[in-house]
């Protein structure tokens, strides 16, 4: 419980860096869920994050499962609230000027600046979770026929996530 | 072009727009917000606010979306958000992302209670250890069809890598990277001259639908 008011801190913190997504903000989540506050175990963090993937609903309410390991069901709560709703009351805010913003010139170089540096982002995070998810040939395998799959056909990624919890109970035992 | 698109987007507005309620709006989040399995919200949500409901044309939805990559936060949320937001105000801001937010809310809580009776077990730690290696590779290839539409000249190139060698070679933190990249990018894209602003939406908005 005494660990409420530093969950509170980190998810809403968080949240400002996810800029086109949740994988921007990860390598600093890994910091400050790992390093700083010893909340889980790095491979921990990967299985959660993983698992939140499968979630329907926004991909980063695993907020909540960290949350829910660090404090019970109040963690997460706080958790969630943290990370949704500070960034939620500044689009809203943002929202409603940003109509009036339609010739201001700069608004289309902060959208086209922003994209590749969210790209860059995100791609780094993948990075950064790699390395952990991915560690022997099978794993390798399984990530790049995911890869593949969801390039070329249009099955749910859910059953391509499954999938790979089925290999693995075969495979990475 | 960009004559014909203000036209639209005018057009849209002017249009007598029933009053949607509350409850429904709150509905059709809920409903997408417990669907929408594996990822991909920002298609649900075209789905059911252009396709099915006609809530919203596809010229505001785009609008929306990319406000939406600009902002912190996740696209479903803010999408959630600025929807509602256009269909009844705030409450309708309010009532969409907790429709989106409160089923994922109630699972991943649940999987947090999960994983503390059973998650060291060595059979559900195997089945783990697959899903985040096929997590990275869905993840791999939603970022590989979204960079592949943006990259469009030198600079989008440059940015994205100089991210990418800010993070994993020269170990920033990400805030450092967001605001030194980000500056420099925006710089890179500033306006040219008075009055000139984007002809077309950025690509990676349209590659995200």
């Amino acid at each position: 419980m005494d660990q409420i008011p530093a969950i509170a801190r980190v998810f809403a913190y968080l949240s400002l860096l996810t800029i086109g997504g949740g994988m921007a903000a990860f390598p600093e989540m890994k910091t400050l869920v790992i390093d700083v506050h010893h909340w889980l175990t790095y491979p921990q963090l990967i299985h959660i994050y993983s698992v939140g993937q499968m979630s329907p609903g926004p991909n980063m309410m695993m907020v909540a499962t960290i949350g829910e390991r660090v404090a019970g069901i109040p963690g997460a709560l706080i958790a969630a609230i943290a990370f949704f709703v500070p960034t939620g009351i500044l689009t809203l805010v943002v929202g409603g000027a940003w109509k009036r913003l339609e010739n201001w010139p700069w608004r289309a170089s902060i959208q086209k600046g922003l994209g590749p540096v969210a790209i860059g982002l995100a791609v780094a995070g993948l990075i950064t979770f790699g390395k952990t998810a991915v560690t022997n040939w099978v794993t390798l395998g399984v990530g790049l026929l995911v890869f593949a799959a969801s390039m070329r056909t249009r099955l749910n990624p859910a059953l391509l996530i499954l999938g790979g919890a089925v290999v693995g109970v075969f495979a990475l035992r | 072009m960009e004559n014909s698109r203000r036209g639209r987007r005018s057009e849209a507005e002017d249009r007598p727009r029933l009053k949607i309620s509350i409850p429904a709006i709150f509905g059709l989040f809920l409903q997408i917000g417990a669907t929408s399995f594996g990822g991909g919200v920002v298609a649900y949500l075209r789905n059911g606010l252009v396709k099915k409901k006609k809530w919203l044309d596809d010229t505001e939805f785009l609008e929306l979306m990319s406000l939406s990559n600009t902002l912190p936060g996740l696209n479903a949320t803010n999408m959630s958000i600025l929807a509602g937001q256009r269909l009844r105000g705030w409450v309708g801001a309010v009532a969409a992302m907790l429709g989106m937010c409160l089923p994922s809310l109630v699972l991943m809580t649940a999987a947090g209670i999960a994983y503390g009776e059973g998650g060291d077990r060595p059979l559900v730690t195997a089945a783990l250890r697959g899903v985040a290696a096929a997590a990275t590779g869905l993840i791999a290839a939603t970022w590989f069809q979204i960079g592949k539409k943006s990259v469009k000249g030198f600079y989008d190139g440059f940015f994205i890598l100089a991210a990418i060698l800010g993070i994993n070679y020269f170990k920033l933190s990400v805030p450092v990277v967001l605001l030194s990249v980000g500056a420099l990018s925006i710089f890179a894209f500033r306006p040219h001259k008075p009055g000139e602003h984007a002809k077309e939406d950025h690509a990676w908005i349209r590659s995200l639908q």
